[in-house]
Order: structure tokens, then sequence, then C-alpha cells
């Protein structure tokens, strides 16, 4: 089998193994220290071992048992849902104005709604922080929602925008020509359809909060301090070995998550 | 409703005022359609743009009035290394991240639809896992008792545990597997689309493998190569989360800097000033690209 030709100009796949070889390390570079972390997050000794000398449930119960972390993951998964709610509903509209707009004003308003995306988010954190602050709107759940439904923001306009891209807008044209007005015409016909790069975006826009760091480091403390937050002061005086349970529950999650929006994207849009 | 005004309008079924009128009409609905992006552009106005605008006045004030005082203290040495181990740390895993990147691409692009998509799968996954999370993974193996310096030293490779971690090389190390996604997805995306034609029509003109995949298949792939390299290279100036924890306080990035300014001296107006110079070099990069491959496609189509 090796002595078939692997591309059309006769190349053997023993001639390329190499190359199955440093794809294959390159896999194993890019998976295997995150999938790591699950049974390490399992053993009873603070320096976490590969495998675990003995097995327990020690920084699982530190997790669940610290008021503190319990506070902090409230914080972030109260934030990821208003944010998840917050920018698919306006990042869907802004993808269907653009979509019927078609003009040189939606050019520009697409490049500024793309923005976030372009701007370091370092330079986002402190410019918020900064403009925040005399608005106290710092340290609040609001402030916090705020900042990153505009990171989630060109995220949902990407993926609705692709979604229109397939979806014949004639449709929606017949339901308003038998008299639904432009809403119900876009709820029940148009929205339907686009269904799934809606539901893409909503859960892009939910990890995008859930993960993120920068911004929350500076703009989230006292009581309203996010989970990655505390994560990330906690790894930056000591390893914490609880944070090994916390990240195992976010790498099941992400999993999750991966899963649900690949069997979104592969069942047929239409 | 726009689509078929303009249907009846093209077709000339309408008279000639009534043409001009559903125009008009036609028009101002489209105008009328981005109000719906209102929303949207007001968050981003609000979050985005006057934040950004502040912190360029910030960085152009201080209490006497408009002065460039904080852009020349950025000429101190100290903030010149921290510029130049960003650059170092960026061009790094850039290198990096194209060296890996680019035959992971390729493979996939060749392979059968199924394990196409589970190397894909591979691909998105520490896309989808929290920078956080892979950022920790790396801080637990490359430690001093991680398992890298332990199974190193189980196969004899070492005597004494590396420094793996708290230096520059830990820090390239999980930069570079933060950022390897960003490389992989728009190679592969161009690669895709590179039929295998042009490489059978240079055998069939006598090039070597080796030839035809450099002269043909690497030029080809190019958009997808310049927006890998682009994006890697920019995210990691700005990046801090992964060199702030990897690093251990011992290699400053500019990101860093800034953090630091911001929140332990509260310096407001060295903060902003190193803002203003990292989203000037950042667009910079950007819109320099973005001249350059403008002007390649021009090339092309002539």
């Amino acid at each position: 089998m090796l002595r078939q030709p692997a591309t059309s100009t006769q190349i053997t796949h023993l001639d390329r193994l190499w190359l199955y070889v440093l794809c294959g390390l390159v896999i194993v570079f890019l998976i295997a220290p995150t999938l790591l972390v699950i049974p390490m997050s399992f053993s009873d000794s603070r320096y976490l071992s590969f495998p675990p000398e003995s097995w327990s449930l020690r920084w699982y119960r530190a997790y669940f048992g610290s008021l503190e972390w319990r506070d902090a993951t409230v914080v972030s998964l109260q934030a990821a849902f208003l944010t998840t709610i917050v920018a698919t509903v306006t990042g869907t509209l802004a993808a269907y104005g653009l979509h019927l707009a078609r003009s040189g004003a939606g050019r520009l308003v697409q490049v500024a709604l793309t923005l976030p995306m372009m701007i370091p988010v370092i330079l986002l954190a402190i410019g918020i922080f900064l403009f925040f602050a005399p608005l106290e709107l710092n340290n609040s759940l609001s402030g916090l929602v705020l900042a990153h439904t505009v990171l989630a923001l060109p995220l949902v306009l990407i993926s609705v925008t692709a979604g229109f891209k397939s979806f014949d807008m004639n449709q929606e044209m017949v339901a308003r020509s038998m008299g639904a007005s432009r809403p119900r015409a876009f709820l029940t016909v148009t929205l339907p359809q686009i269904r799934n790069s809606v539901i893409s975006g909503a859960l892009l826009a939910f990890i995008t909060s859930l993960d993120e760091v920068v911004i929350g480091l500076l703009i989230a403390g006292g009581d309203k301090a996010t989970l990655t937050r505390r994560m990330f002061l906690a790894l930056r005086d000591e390893i914490d070995p609880t944070i090994a349970a916390i990240s195992s529950l976010l790498i099941v999650l992400s999993i999750v998550l991966l899963a649900v929006s690949q069997y979104f994207q592969s069942e047929p849009r239409d | 409703m726009t689509l078929a005004l303009d249907q009846i309008a093209a077709g000339g079924t309408a008279s000639g005022a009534n043409e001009e009128a559903l125009r008009r009409q036609a028009h101002g609905e489209r105008r009328s359609m981005l109000a719906l992006t209102l929303p949207a552009l007001l968050l981003v106005g609000f979050v985005v743009l006057i934040p950004i605008a502040w912190l360029f006045w910030l960085s152009f004030v201080d209490k006497s009035g408009f002065t460039l005082i904080h852009y020349q203290r950025l000429l101190h040495p100290t903030y010149l290394l921290t510029l130049r181990t960003t650059f170092e740390l960026a061009f790094t895993v850039t290198v990096v991240c194209l060296l890996l990147g680019y035959p992971l691409a390729y493979l996939a692009s060749q392979l059968p639809r199924r394990w196409a998509s589970l190397v894909l799968l591979c691909v998105l996954f520490p896309f989808w896992t929290s920078l956080l999370v892979r950022t920790y993974a790396w801080l637990v193996l490359l430690q001093r008792r991680g398992l890298v310096n332990t199974w190193l030293q189980k196969l004899g490779i070492i005597e004494e545990p590396l420094r793996l971690v708290h230096n520059f090389t830990g820090t390239a190390i999980g930069m570079t597997h933060i950022m390897l996604p960003f490389m992989v997805l728009p190679l592969y995306a161009t690669m895709k689309t590179i039929s295998e034609d042009y490489m059978r029509a240079a055998a069939n003109l006598g090039a070597s493998p080796i030839r035809a995949f450099w002269q043909i298949y690497v030029p080809l792939s190019f958009p997808g190569l310049a927006a890998g390299l682009i994006v890697v290279f920019v995210l990691s100036l700005g990046f801090y989360v992964t060199p702030a924890l990897l690093g251990g306080g011992r290699v400053m990035m500019w990101a860093m800097q800034i953090e630091r300014s911001t929140t332990v001296y509260a310096d407001w107006g060295a903060a902003s000033a190193m803002g203003v110079v990292l989203l000037v070099i950042t667009l910079g990069i950007l819109w320099l690209v973005a001249k350059l491959t403008g002007s390649a496609k021009l090339g092309e189509a002539r």
C-alpha cells in the first residue's frame, strides 16, 4: 500500500512518509497538551504528574467548595449568556441590513463592525478601562457585557452573512407579497432557514465571552471578577492545581460546543 | 421588495416616470435597511471608537496641555528592549508556525474527505478551547518537575531538568501552539482551490516534483500564505496572556508593558502612547500587505 502513488504526479506514500510523520507530530502538538490536563486534574499530588500516582477528586472538591471560584463562575456564565443574546440579536440585524442594503455606505459599515477584530485586544482593554472609569462601568456586569459583545459581534456578523449568501431572498419577498409584514416574513420565512449560521454565531459569541481574559483582567474587578480573571491571577502567583480541575471542565464544555457547532454546520442548509 | 421592483424597472414594463419613482423608492428602501445596522454600530462606536479616540487624546496631553513627552519617554532603552523582544518573539512564532502549518495544511488539502475533516477538527479543537487553559497546560507540562522534563530524564536524553518555562523558549512554544490554527486554516482554504492539473502539467513538461512544488504550487498558495503569516504576526505582536504567564516576568512584551503602566503605575499617558504605537504598527502592517497583495492581484490579471 505504501508503494501506491499518493498524488497524480506519482509520488508514492513511501516517498512522503516523512510528511505523514511530521503532520502526525504536529497534530499531537496541537491537541495532546490540552487533553493531558484532564487525567492530570485527577491527580492527588500538588505536582500534577502523568499518569497520576494516585487518583483523587481533591481539586474538584477544592473548586466546588470555594465560594470565590463559584462566584467567579456565576459572573462568567451570566456575562456569556447576556453577551450571546445581545451580540446575536444586533449581529443578525446588522447582517440582514447589510445584505439588503448592498450599497457603498454598507461597505463602510461592514468595515466599522469588523474593526474590533483588527485592533489588538490589549488596546481595546485599556481604552475601555479608561473610558468606562468616569462612567462607572468598570467592575459592573453591564460594562463587561458591553465589552464582550463588541468582541463577539464580528463573529456573529461573519457567520450570519455567510448564511444569507446561500439563502434566496425572493422567498421573503413572496411572503411579503402575500401580506406578511417585513418582521413577520423575516421571523417565519428567513430566520428558520438561516438558523444554522445564527446558532454557529451564537455559540462563537458564547465561547468568546467565556474565554476572554484581557478585558476582564482590567475591567472586571471586585465581586464581578470573571472566572478567567481569577484563573489568570492565580496562575501568575503559583500553579494552583485547582485550575487543572476548572480547566478540565472548560475543555469538556469546549468539546461539547465544538460538536454542536459541527452538527449545525454539517446539516444541509436548505 | 427591492429585487422585484428592480426587475420590473429593468424589464421596462413601467412607464418612464413610474420607473424613475420606483427606482427612487427602491433606493430609499435600501437605505432604510441600513438603519438595521444601527444598534451594532452604536455598540462599536461606544465601546471601540470613542475609547480608542480617547486613548489618542490622552497620549498627546498632560497637565499643561499638548505634549509629545509620552512618546519621547518611549525612546528609553527599557521600552526599546521590550519592542525588540516583541518583534523577535512574533517573528520566531510566525516562522515556526509556517514550518509546522504549511505541511499540515498541504497534507490535509489532499487527504480523502473523511480524513481531512478529522485533521481539521484537530485544528479547530484548540480554537474552541480557552486560551488560558491551553497556556496553563503548557505551564504544567514545561515546568521543572513537569511532564516533558520527567520523560526526557527517564529516556536518558538529559541529566538535569531543562529550563523550559519562564523564559523565551517556553513563551515561544506556548505562543506557537496558540497561533498554529490561524496559519493552517487560511492555508487550507487556499490549497483546496489549487487544481491538481497544474502539478500534472508541470510534471508533463518535465519538472521534477520538487521543482514543480516550488515553482507552481507554492506561488499558487500565496494568498493563504500571506493571510496566515499576517494574522499570526499581528496577533503575536499584541499578545498578552500567554507571554505574561509562560514568560514568568522575564519576557517583557509590549502588551505587558501597556498593562503594567495602566494597572501598576496608573501612568495613563505612557499606556496610551504605547497603545497608539501598537495600533499604528498593526494597522500599518495590515495596510501595507493589503496594498502589496492588491497590486499583486492586478499583476496577475494582466
